[in-house]
């Protein structure tokens, strides 16, 4: 229950609902209680003597003690269950609110299917704690008592022995219910294997059709699916004796009733209208006792899921404005320097970057090149704080970036990452994002730059037009040049683009260029490539080789040294011959 | 995966189709003899519950009332007896439906895997995986309620209700009809309950499915938001998004909290009329005390199997739905056909030729053009080329993964059409850039798990690719598992593995792609020597990065933009300084170099 416990400012801010749920449920139960002691009464005086008004009288108090009790239970709902929605909203909130301002690192080490299974599957079964759980067993354990009384007050051995089979009724329950859950879980495995072995077997589906081996993949699905059926059946084993298992102890109960009750009413004991109640509140408590087993199972997978909600809300923010923050600075103009820079991802990991000495002036361009996973692309998310330098100094304007306001630094970067991701929201909405007042003049201004105007005029809507799933599926370069866009739409102090044009053709990159260098006149900017036609007019190109840069220098500079960027450059003229040769 | 957030399987259509219900009743055929049975069980266990207040209007009105303790104790015994045989029916029939349903799942499980391993690579090459595996896994389990449950149970539910109306008329007609007169507004409430339900349903589904496709989005887009600073505005996006699932949410409890309510007072209605009229009968002496006590009880027995029948309606609706759409993957037949009288290759030479060979992957794109050469038994050849010059297209040609447009491709002189498909890809071994590797372990990877490999086989493959010495310093050796398709072995390895596969399959013909992944020099060494050792004896193409391989080709193919520009070996192409001479400064020269060094 510790980590449940973690709910209690949410039942704290809703406690007026809850509190008058809860006397909706003492005045509902009032209710519903009393009907079966009408009827047991009206049968009792139809034994003796009764006129047919007193019966009427009867009829229509029951009529509407249940209405009275029906608007009491609509009552119920609408507090304690909605209630419970309005938690699950404010714990998604909570959980999305914090989630937006982990780090990189956290994205990175756990995968959008866990995340999402954390946002859906756990925060349901908490939901599920705090609706119907939180409901039945107030409303049930009231009910419980109040009915219990009443029964011994009409006869007391008879409430022992037919009560006897009941709490049975409770163990039976949570036993198998835990059991399902068990074999469910051993199911779901399954079922995640051959979700896998599928994937495999289609991803794979060259590799068997060369080998001939269809035959066997068959053979081996065959396998699994004969597994994951004898799960089922496993499961269904237990399953199926809720039902059976259920009636025959709820069955037993009125036999006792109807057998030992009778045998009172022959001795004249108790009256047959006492019988009537008993097997009616009998009816009334099977749910109570179904619902104590069934909720003790819900309360054990919230707690397990509220544990794993827990260490993901206690995940620290890492990166953040803190008291070395000087909220003096409202702007920046945008020189970098890196000073004795070294980083690595995490104690136990080697350095990606060493040593990184680089001076890039306001207003001047660099260019990075070097192979893949020699750690471009960690020098630039250095920049807008991504990550923190392990060792070292990374310098803005002259001061340390970790004095910076978070926001007021990320404000001022424009960064075009490697892989270009838009939102499914119209082209407008996707090129704006990063406006925060909605100045069109910027975007249609951006789209210029970013070669990006005739795409637009082409899509159907403009504009207005959905990307992705539900609307049109841009390019590899359309979805560059409208990630180039947004990132200049912002006006930018620096700019910084990962390889961003890697989807874009030689000949669009160079308008695209051409444009940029008005552009970036009093910006800094830093532009990461693999071509050489896309570096070489920069201010200065480094070339980082093995975390530590190898190269530095002006385009014609680095040819005439002949290490690894004239190699490039020689190759790629090679393969430009090539390209041209029809 | 996002799509499985997605609209796609989130649209309900209608609940009934007799088509794909004449379909899917095809697949209980098998076992129809069960499904028979398990009917007829089904009407006597359905008796059983009504039967029970029938004994109880008997034990009230013919024991307790005459004082009668045997006969009392004799209907408890009788009661007890029909709940025993009732638990037991119920358990067996429980039991007996699942596994009709799961067997059924477990028939259309195969018969899509098997026919999905048929189609051919176009199919896959238009089709996304996630979406292959969805049919084959998530919508075959939603079949499963209509299985098991669905086809037999409305049986249950009807006859439940036809029990309780027989024993009601047979006690007293009168009665029945006055006590039923609620029925009418019980059946209309449920089914516009189910009917409001579901569309309430729906709503929160669909709520639900875009806060799911938001945090999917903007989980894998996170670094966008933090980029631009976006988080505030982003929460609100998000509040406006879950709140309108929480709207959704709670409009569904109104009508829960609307019917439950209203159930409880249509049987307080009942219950009164018995009491009234019931109770006027009593008086007259017209109707028994028993009788009133066994009606009571039938109220309470008469709602469970109408919500039950309400409730199959969804059943049926998400039933039709998956149905549907694995009817639509069963019907796809892009097949590479064999030929209706194929040629049984027992011995092959080895001898390869392209004639005229035209080839396009979409109509009209040709990527291959006129393409004509000859390998004679035992030749190694190498192709060369500059990226999409159709490279990988000859392999894929060549062992029908597709079926080229013109010309034709012969092996020992017969076309490759003509030839059974099994027996041309057994006699082909290819070995392809990205390795791919199975879960199972290295022995199962080598030898494919092919009975006719024996052990010593796969053990001499693997010596003689010299994969043994890094395979003997695994734990397990042969029998390490290969986990996450080989996560754990470097690339290198992996290579080397997929040399010994090729090798255990001792084929006549070897097709080689070459990976050009850079990896450290001294698996480069083992692989260069592995290459050499796999082409000796054999006919081989090689789509050839290493200078080595090329330098030990009888005869190199430049092909360039779809057509083959220039044969011949190593030193002839060089002199000619064409397109091999701007190849091989891009590619080929820093090996010599390094080679040197």
């Amino acid at each position: 229950m510790r980590n449940l416990l973690s709910l209690k400012k949410y039942f704290v801010r809703y406690k007026t609902k809850l509190l008058w749920g809860i006397v909706f449920i003492l005045l509902s139960n009032a209710g519903t209680v009393y009907i079966p002691l009408l009827m047991g009464q009206a049968i009792n005086e139809l034994l003796i003597e009764i006129s047919s008004e007193r019966l009427l009288q009867y009829a229509a108090l029951i009529i509407v003690i249940s209405l009275i009790s029906g608007v009491f239970r609509f009552l119920i709902r609408q507090t304690i269950i909605v209630v419970s929605r309005e938690i699950e909203y404010d714990l998604r909130y909570d959980f999305w609110g914090h989630i937006q301002k982990l780090p990189l690192r956290f994205f990175q080490n756990n995968s959008t299917g866990s995340i999402m299974a954390h946002a859906t599957n756990d925060i349901n079964a908490v939901r599920s704690f705090l609706g119907p759980a939180v409901m039945y067993s107030m409303d049930t354990g009231i009910r419980l008592i109040i009915v219990v009384a009443i029964m011994i007050s009409i006869n007391l051995s008879l409430t022992f022995y037919s009560l006897l089979p009941l709490p049975l009724l409770s163990i039976v329950v949570y036993k198998i219910g835990k059991m399902i859950h068990e074999k469910y879980t051993l199911i779901q495995e399954k079922f995640a294997d051959l979700t896998t072995k599928a994937q495999e077997t289609f991803s794979g589906i060259r590799v068997i059709k060369s080998y001939v081996r269809e035959e066997k993949e068959k053979q081996n699905w065959m396998l699994l699916s004969r597994e994951y059926l004898k799960r089922n059946m496993n499961m269904v084993k237990i399953q199926a004796f809720i039902h059976p298992v259920l009636f025959m102890i709820t069955g037993l109960s009125v036999i006792i009733v109807i057998w030992l009750g009778g045998s009172k009413v022959i001795g004249g004991e108790l009256m047959l209208g006492d019988i009537a109640s008993f097997i009616i509140y009998l009816g009334i408590l099977i749910w109570p006792m179904i619902a104590f087993g069934w909720v003790i199972n819900i309360v054990q997978q919230a707690e397990a899921s509220m544990k794993r909600l827990n260490k993901i809300l206690h995940e620290p923010y890492e990166i953040d404005d803190s008291e070395l923050t000087d909220h003096s600075i409202k702007n920046i103009k945008g020189s970098i320097e890196f000073r004795n820079v070294s980083f690595r991802y995490g104690e136990v990991f080697p350095y990606v970057l060493k040593n990184i000495n680089l001076n890039i002036p306001e207003g001047t361009t660099l260019a990075i090149m070097g192979y893949t996973g020699n750690g471009k692309t960690t020098i630039i998310n250095l920049i807008p704080r991504f990550y923190d330098v392990t060792d070292g100094e990374l310098l803005i304007d002259g001061i340390d970036v970790r004095q910076i306001p978070i926001e007021i630094l990320r404000k001022n970067i424009g960064l075009v990452h490697q892989e270009a991701f838009l939102f499914s929201d119209t082209v407008l909405n996707n090129i704006s994002y990063g406006l925060r007042n909605g100045n069109k003049e910027k975007v249609f201004e951006a789209v210029k730059i970013a070669q990006f105007e005739e795409d637009v005029k082409s899509f159907p809507k403009g504009y207005e037009t959905m990307v992705g799933e539900r609307g049109i599926t841009f390019s590899g370069g359309q979805k560059q040049r409208a990630a180039l866009a947004r990132a200049l739409a912002i006006d930018p102090k620096i700019l910084i683009l990962d390889d961003s044009f890697s989807a874009i053709d030689t000949h669009t990159e160079e308008e695209i260029l051409m444009n940029l260098k008005q552009f970036m006149r009093d910006r800094t900017s830093i532009i990461i490539s693999h071509r050489i036609s896309t570096v070489k007019d920069a201010d200065k190109i480094i070339v980082i080789s093995e975390g530590m840069i190898a190269e530095e220098g002006t385009h014609e500079e680095l040819v005439a040294k002949g290490g690894i960027y004239a190699d490039l450059h020689y190759k790629q003229l090679l393969e430009k011959e090539l390209e041209e040769l029809n | 995966m996002a799509s499985d957030y997605r609209s796609e399987e989130e649209v309900l259509g209608k609940a009934y189709d007799a088509k794909l219900m004449r379909r899917l009743l095809k697949y209980v055929n098998p076992y129809k003899k069960y499904v028979f049975f398990a009917i007829f069980l089904n009407i006597i266990v359905a008796a059983l519950g009504p039967v029970r207040p029938y004994l109880t209007k008997v034990a009230i009105d013919d024991y307790i009332v005459n004082s009668n303790y045997n006969g009392l104790l004799i209907i408890s015994v009788l009661l007890f007896g029909s709940l025993l045989l009732q638990a037991v029916i119920q358990y067996l029939l429980t039991y007996f439906t699942q596994y009709l349903g799961q067997k059924t799942l477990y028939d259309l499980r195969l018969q899509i895997f098997e026919h999905v391993q048929k189609l051919a690579l176009r199919f896959f090459d238009r089709t996304p995986i996630g979406r292959i595996v969805t049919r084959t896994t998530n919508d075959v389990e939603s079949l499963g309620e209509l299985f098991s449950s669905g086809i037999v149970m409305v049986f249950s539910d009807i006859f439940i209700i036809i029990w309780i109306l027989v024993f009601m008329f047979l006690m007293d007609w009168q009665l029945s009809l006055v006590t039923l007169s609620v029925l009418p507004i019980l059946i209309y409430g449920t089914f516009l309950f189910r009917r409001k339900v579901r569309e309430s349903y729906r709503d929160v589904r669909l709520h639900l499915a875009r806060l799911n496709s938001y945090m999917q989005e903007h989980v894998t887009g996170m670094n966008v938001v933090q980029t631009f600073g976006k988080e505030d505005v982003e929460l609100k996006r998000f509040a406006s998004i879950n709140s309108d699932y929480r709207a959704a949410n709670i409009k569904s409890i109104f009508y829960y909290a609307i019917f439950y309510p209203a159930v409880e007072f249509l049987s307080s209605i009942a219950i009164g009329l018995v009491i009234w009229y019931g109770g006027g009968q009593v008086i007259q002496n017209a109707v028994t005390l028993g009788v009133l006590f066994a009606f009571i009880q039938y109220i309470e027995m008469f709602f469970r199997p109408i919500r039950d029948l309400s409730e199959k309606y969804n059943i049926m609706q998400t039933s039709m739905a998956s149905s549907e759409r694995i009817f639509k993957l069963l019907d796809d037949k892009t097949f590479i056909r064999n030929p209706d009288l194929p040629i049984r290759l027992s011995d092959v030479k080895g001898e390869i030729e392209f004639k005229n060979v035209w080839f396009a992957y979409n109509d009209g794109e040709f990527v291959l053009r006129d393409i004509s050469f000859k390998i004679n038994p035992g030749e190694t050849i190498a192709i060369v080329g500059h990226t999409g010059a159709g490279k990988s297209s000859i392999i894929n040609i060549l062992t029908r993964f597709y079926d080229i447009q013109k010309g034709a491709i012969l092996l020992d002189g017969k076309d490759i059409r003509t030839l059974d498909k099994r027996d041309l890809r057994k006699h082909i071994s290819t070995v392809l850039q990205d390795v791919f590797l199975f879960s199972g372990t290295i022995k199962t990877n080598i030898g494919m798990e092919d009975e006719s490999i024996s052990d010593e086989e796969i053990i001499k493959a693997a010596e003689y690719v010299g994969a043994n010495k890094f395979i003997d310093n695994l734990p397990e050796k042969y029998y390490e598992e290969v986990k996450e398709r080989g996560a754990t072995l470097s690339v290198g390895q992996k290579q080397l593995i997929s040399f010994a596969r090729a090798l255990a399959f001792q084929p006549k013909i070897l097709i080689l792609d070459e990976a050009t992944s850079s990896i450290d020099t001294e698996s480069e060494i083992l692989i260069q020597k592995a290459i050499e050792k796999l082409l000796v004896g054999r006919t081989a193409i090689v789509i050839a990065h290493r200078l080595s391989t090329i330098q030990n080709a009888s005869k190199i193919i430049v092909l360039h933009k779809g057509e083959i520009r220039e044969i011949g070996n190593h030193q002839e192409l060089l002199a000619k300084r064409g397109i091999y001479y701007k190849l091989y400064q891009l590619q080929y020269k820093d090996q010599e170099i390094a080679r040197a060094v």
